[in-house]
């Protein structure tokens, strides 16, 4: 039988190799980001799924604080890709005129 | 606060910081920020050098809660070779930026970059590997489009998303880590480590993480617009420093943490992919018709030499034949390090004096920029592996090694790749001796040839002639044995 966290942990390395199939392929900057974005998640979901210690058990803090560590990570990295975008569109944009 | 092990992270953090709420004095505060990491780069080696490693748990936190910061004689050289360019580099930059904004937004994020470079090279906890590749990839990605049209913003974006895909490997890689064993800190991970799916699993994704960081061919190709499209002291520290961090990191976990995980067939696949590497990168090299654009394809073809020592490592029973060949992969490290770093200089000088830096066009440069030029050609020297540069001595050592093991294939890359290298040197120098008036000399402070040319002498001169301490260092036991 399935434990509830071995799907967990299923679905995240499934999330994982989804968002890195979109982030290789994606033609558009914009669904790359989000790609890298679904890997992320992917990523913290199996980090969060091996913290469970099972219904009695409390679950292991570490992983927890990895996760929070790691989402400041991809939303500043998110930031920083959207706003290069951005500026890159203004760029083409003023060279088209 | 008196263990050398915090400074040489600490003290550009804070530079970056008063930098960021000061930034009219910004260029004095790195000099003075880099000249003090300076200093406690060279305290950290005196003190490696006499205890064999040291650690430091941050904060009083034991390892297992807390972080622990490690060095050995490994890191040491590293760091203080990552110091020494950095110090160069920023000297050079002090004069490079005209553009006050610029200028302005520059400052910071050189010297967090710097600081995450020195939190990689003296992390010894998984996790806070992660977040230091991260704090490297973000600051070398801002800095790479600095300043620079759509092509560099292009360029920047690109390595920006290859390197989170990296970064995510890497962090699934941990994650699985700390799911089998329980532990992030790698001298406790150590002992543990058993060759099961699960660690094969984790050490693969982490390796094709840090393979992209590291720019292995055939992830090599963010790589060359993205450094040939920066400033040129950012170009400096991503092609010598950054690249070279995460290859450090991969020698950490193959050679020392996940060796009784690592196969001879794994090691065998880094060393081919090396090969190629050399052997394209230098093609490559040889056909670029910019001058910025050969010195990162060379990037790529230098690479490829240091992952050429993997099998042969993995191959070699522990003792004295060991060490030596480790020893040559750490001078060439350095090597490369100082030599491209003064290449990318040197080519910055020769990009603003002559408004360009098509190869072709650069006829007179030796009559209007000799220093400048005598700087190319010495770092040719060291890239070619001509003596008496530190390049010369690794190559050999390499060459020896692998007839030792008798294994012919890797005396034909290095032959090959050789003369590329010399080829590329050459197309560039018999240019530059040219007749023409491609380099108008216009200004020339101390601040704009010098740099490039210290950092070529270390290359050659000192590492070339200095090298036999190197081994002795080396061959003193790794941070892992030590318990913290």
């Amino acid at each position: 039988m399935l434990s509830s966290s071995l799907i967990f942990a299923l679905t995240g390395v499934a999330l994982f190799a989804l968002g890195l199939r979109g982030a290789l392929l994606h033609p558009a900057l914009l669904g790359r980001v989000l790609a890298i974005n679904v890997s992320g998640a992917g990523v913290f979901m199996l980090l969060v799924a091996l913290a469970y210690r099972g219904p009695a058990g409390n679950p292991d803090p570490l992983p927890h604080a990895l996760v929070l560590t790691g989402i400041v990570v991809a939303v500043s990295a998110t930031a920083l890709a959207l706003a290069m975008g951005r500026r890159l569109r203004q760029l083409e944009e003023q060279a088209d005129d | 606060m008196t263990d050398p092990l915090v400074w040489p992270v600490l003290l550009p953090l804070i530079a970056a910081l008063f930098a960021l709420v000061w930034p009219r004095r910004a260029a004095a505060i790195a000099v003075t920020g880099m000249a003090a990491t300076l200093a406690a780069s060279v305290w950290l080696l005196w003190r490696v050098a006499e205890q064999g490693s040291l650690v430091h748990a941050l904060g009083g936190w034991q390892p297992g809660l807390g972080i622990a910061l490690r060095a050995d004689a490994l890191a040491a050289l590293l760091l203080l070779m990552s110091t020494l360019v950095g110090f160069a580099t920023t000297w050079y930059a002090n004069g490079y930026f005209t553009d006050t904004a610029l200028r302005e937004r520059f400052w910071p994020l050189w010297l967090l970059l710097i600081t995450a470079l020195h939190a990689l090279l003296l992390s010894g906890d998984l996790f806070n590997l992660y977040v230091t590749l991260e704090l490297m990839g973000l600051s070398a990605v801002v800095l790479a489009a600095l300043g620079g049209g759509a092509e560099a913003l292009r360029a920047a974006l690109r390595y920006l998303v290859l390197g989170l895909i990296g970064s995510l490997a890497f962090l699934a890689g941990v994650a699985l880590i700390y799911g089998r064993y329980g532990v992030l800190d790698m001298a406790a991970l150590a002992p543990l480590l058993q060759p099961e799916p699960t660690a094969w699993t984790a050490l693969a994704l982490m390796s094709v993480g840090i393979l992209i960081k590291s720019a292995l061919f055939p992830l090599h190709f963010w790589l060359p617009p993205a450094h040939a499209n920066a400033p040129a002291p950012v170009s400096a520290l991503l092609s010598a420093l950054v690249v070279k961090a995460a290859f450090y990191l991969l020698l950490r976990l193959w050679l020392d943490l996940f060796q009784p995980v690592v196969t001879q067939n794994a090691a065998w696949l880094l060393g081919w992919l090396g090969a190629a590497a050399v052997i394209w990168g230098s093609w490559q090299a040889l056909r670029a018709e910019r001058l910025k654009l050969m010195a990162a394809y060379s990037t790529v073809a230098q690479i490829g030499y240091l992952f050429l020592f993997f099998p042969l490592l993995t191959a070699l029973p522990e003792g004295p034949a060991r060490d030596t060949a480790f020893g040559a992969l750490v001078l060439l490290a350095l090597t490369h390090g100082f030599a491209k770093s003064g290449l990318f200089l040197a080519a910055g000088v020769v990009q603003r004096q002559a408004g360009h830096d098509r190869i072709a066009e650069l006829g007179g440069t030796a009559r209007n920029l000799p220093l400048t030029t005598f700087a190319l050609a010495l770092a040719g020297v060291a890239l070619i592996g001509l003596p008496p540069s530190g390049g010369f001595l690794a190559k050999w050592q390499l060459m020896s090694t692998a007839v030792q093991l008798q294994f012919w294939p890797w005396l034909l890359v290095l032959g090959t790749g050789s003369l590329l290298a010399a080829a590329y040197v050459f197309r560039l120098l018999s240019h530059a001796f040219g007749a023409g008036d491609g380099a108008q000399r216009k200004l020339t402070s101390p601040g704009t040839e010098l740099p490039a040319l210290l950092l070529v002498l270390c290359a050659t001169l000192v590492l070339g002639l200095g090298a036999a301490p190197l081994w002795d260092l080396l061959s003193a036991p790794p941070a892992l044995e030590v318990s913290p």
